[in-house]
């Protein structure tokens, strides 16, 4: 039986004048897998996102999107929805008349509004569906941005900062209604800042560093990146603890400038492998010194992408 | 890595179809609050004006036909058509048809569109056409409502053509009618040009700016002491050329020529819309506009087009100089003084005269010795001549000409009381307008001069 993944690209490369935005990008995207798209500002997502939207062509590769090859602009096959650069949303419309005129320009019955009104609903603005989106928030643009794309029931979901100015009760939102297509099988390729949302949508990520994939695979496979991180550690004599801990084999602690002590002088910050840090627990409380906080500096992820981008050079080198 | 699938998928590349594209382009377009005021503007304003101005002593004698807006209420749609031609149609295509684009931008929706439709023709097209259905809608308010404002405020009576014969009601209805059809062809040429401008110039307002600088720019030319085949090489002229259908035989050259040049205009510009638009690369998101390409691809081919209508129109017609000839303007003036006499004799319940036995001639001169009898000026004098039946002495009418660079001019009474010295003639049944004191004429720049 055949079987084909819903985005398969290889070595995909484009540029712009002299600015080389995407040099042999491979990229594998499987149905019901949310794929995370990661990188510094000018790292090529959102070229690679519009690619996939069908908005550009790449100069040379292969790019097969739900099976069909795409070799020209706007030749993305049905199926494909999402957006880059925030939702293409027009102001002097109201939420429900933009989605009914998206649905109407994609082939649905215009009159028919039962899809429209899911889409509301999925997304929490059913309240707000018959007000003009001008004076409507970035985080519920963002939402019809997502409700548009939902209107066409899409195998293939590209989404560019979806959870951008959302409060925590709208990102959870979106990230049920995201995991809940994903369970349905479709495949959604989302790029983000934020690495907690990533670690807490997608299964896989891919980092993209001027132009080129540094890592792509499992979430899992990237905190193990990340390598020797800070870790704060706060407890109940800093003075007994800074002791212990350079007495402690492997780790090093941070000098008094450094920015998280500045911030708090109760707080260590430290550096070393976990077994260092595991050491560091049970010599503390040999001591009598209760430990009150003791978390990484950087979340895993993030330093694993720094670390991957080169952005966290500088950090290092401090410390 | 990746888990897959079980089957292929069925994969259909489908564009959006050109009617549910047009009816979205449209849906967006009315709901702007600037296109919502400026179709309550010109489907009511219009009547308005002409009512109000109908009303006042003083007329718009400035403008051709202002002077008879007491006589008839088709006068009012005309003068309302004058001001149109002059700022209203410029300025509606820069807002309309020079943003439909450029709002897109403005908006960041692009990639949206593009998404949604899957075709830049389909955008194209149906962009324009719903931006020429709105201008269309706004062309028709202007019209019905002049006319409506015109025929309540003085009534469905005849209306003195520009060559001074009467155009009975029905007539000046359907002339109106072919006047306001016929500058529906500048009005696409400056759509046209707009939806250039908004293409080429992204969100800059310049984009928005383009039909009315060039219809400013063209206004000014046309003030100039131009060729005559240079006037009707201008995308313009048709604005000013719908004149000719007010006389008998209407002034069809010119007319013709003008609605040729203003369609090969919007056929052109457009294209090059489309050009443009075609080669635009929509993922870069720093694009403000085509840069040098708006000189290269937009600009130059538009000039082009008047260097080669004004050859093709020299080599062509007999046109020559300004095409304001001495005895083309003495032609012109008698005529009109012959048929105006007939009026006044009318008014005067006089036994009726035919232009035949009028005999009507005139002799003008232009500034005196020292100047050459041709071009636009305000210093032509005439004297017209006539006979009455049965008389052998001829009688004699000064007139004073204002000839503008387009034809039209305004000729001013001086002599007898009873005849043009005076603005008004006592009839039995009361003082009247004196339809030869002050009159409009238009002397057709094309037509070849008869000694």
């Amino acid at each position: 039986m055949h079987r084909s993944p819903a985005v398969r690209g290889r070595g995909i490369r484009k540029s712009f004048g002299d600015v080389i935005a995407l040099d042999g990008v491979d990229l594998d995207v499987a149905s019901g897998q949310v794929h995370g798209l990661v990188g510094p500002n000018g790292a090529g997502k959102t070229t690679l996102l519009g690619l996939l939207l069908g908005l550009a062509v790449a100069d040379s590769g292969r790019l097969e999107i739900l099976g069909t090859p795409v070799g020209r602009t706007l030749s993305v096959p049905d199926g494909v929805a999402g957006f880059v650069d925030g939702p293409g949303l027009y102001p002097s419309l109201t939420a429900r008349q933009n989605l009914s005129a998206l649905a109407s320009l994609r082939g649905y019955d215009a009159g028919r509004t039962a899809g429209v009104d899911d889409a509301l609903e999925q997304v929490g603005l059913t309240d707000v569906a018959d007000d003009r989106i001008r004076g409507f928030s970035l985080g519920m643009r963002q939402r019809l941005g997502l409700a548009a794309a939902l209107l066409t029931t899409p195998r293939l979901l590209v989404l560019d900062e979806p959870a951008n100015g959302l409060d925590p009760a709208g990102k959870r939102h979106v990230h049920r209604v995201i995991n809940g297509l994903a369970a349905e099988g479709t495949a959604v390729v989302l790029s983000s800042h934020r690495m907690d949302d990533l670690a807490a949508l997608c299964s896989e990520v891919t980092i993209l560093a001027t132009g080129r994939v540094v890592f792509s695979g499992p979430v899992s496979k990237l905190a193990a990146e990340s390598g020797e991180l800070d870790y704060r550690l706060r407890t109940s004599d800093p003075a007994a603890a800074h002791q212990v801990a350079l007495d402690t084999p492997g780790l090093r602690v941070a000098p008094g400038h450094d920015r998280a002590e500045r911030q708090d002088a109760d707080v260590l910050v430290v550096h070393g492998p976990v077994p260092a840090l595991d050491e560091l627990v049970r010599r503390l409380v040999r001591a009598d010194v209760a430990v009150r906080e003791l978390a990484p500096v950087v979340a895993p992820l993030e330093a694993a992408f720094l670390a991957l981008t080169g952005d966290g050079q500088s950090d290092e080198e401090e410390l | 890595m990746t888990t897959t699938t079980d089957a292929p998928p069925q994969v259909r590349v489908r564009p959006t179809p050109v009617m549910r594209g047009y009816r979205f382009e449209l849906v967006k377009l009315l709901s702007q609050w600037r296109i919502r005021v400026l179709l309550v503007a010109c489907w009511i304003a219009p009547a308005a004006f002409v009512a109000l101005v109908s009303l006042q002593s003083q007329l718009p004698t400035d403008t051709v036909f202002g002077r008879s807006m007491h006589a008839t209420g088709w006068a009012g749609s005309l003068v309302v058509l004058v001001f149109s031609c002059t700022w209203a149609l410029p300025l509606l295509t820069s807002l309309v048809a020079g943003d439909v684009f450029a709002a897109e931008d403005r908006l960041g929706t692009w990639r949206h569109l593009l998404v949604a439709v899957r075709s830049p023709r389909r955008i194209f097209v149906t962009k324009g056409l719903a931006s020429l259905t709105v201008l269309l809608l706004l062309v028709a308010g202007l019209a019905v409502s002049a006319i409506a404002g015109g025929l309540a405020a003085a009534g469905n009576r005849p209306l003195v053509g520009l060559d001074g014969h009467l155009l009975a009601p029905s007539d000046a209805a359907g002339t109106v009618l072919l006047a306001w059809a016929c500058v529906l062809a500048p009005t696409l040429a400056f759509a046209a040009v707009g939806l250039l401008g908004s293409v080429a110039l992204g969100r800059s307002p310049m984009g928005l700016l383009v039909p009315a600088l060039l219809a400013f720019a063209l206004q000014l030319a046309q003030l100039l002491p131009l060729p005559v085949a240079v006037q009707l090489a201008l995308p313009s002229h048709a604005f000013i050329a719908w004149r000719g259908l007010f006389t008998s035989p209407a002034q069809a050259g010119p007319l013709l020529i003008g609605l040729v040049v203003s369609l090969a205009w919007a056929v052109i510009a457009t294209a090059l819309a489309y050009r443009l638009f075609l080669r635009r690369d929509f993922t870069d998101l720093t694009y403000d506009g085509s840069g040098r390409r708006v000189l290269v691809a937009g600009a130059l081919p538009l000039a082009g087009l008047v260097v080669l209508t004004f050859v093709v129109l020299t080599g062509a017609t007999s046109a020559k100089g300004s095409g304001i000839e001495q005895a083309k303007v003495q032609n012109s003036l008698a005529t009109v003084y012959a048929h105006l006499y007939r009026l006044q004799t009318r008014e005067l319940h006089r036994p009726d005269v035919t232009e035949a036995q009028l005999q009507a001639t005139a002799s003008c001169d232009k500034g005196g010795s020292l100047v050459a009898d041709h071009g636009a000026g305000n210093d032509w004098r005439c004297v017209v001549s006539w006979h009455l039946p049965g008389t052998s002495a001829a009688g004699n009418a000064i007139y004073q000409l204002d000839v503008t660079a387009d034809g039209r001019y305004v000729a001013d009474g001086d002599g007898p009381k009873e005849v043009n010295g005076y603005f008004q003639v006592r009839t039995p049944t009361g003082d009247a307008p004196n339809p030869l004191w002050q009159f409009d004429g238009n002397v057709d720049l094309l037509s070849s001069t008869k000694e």
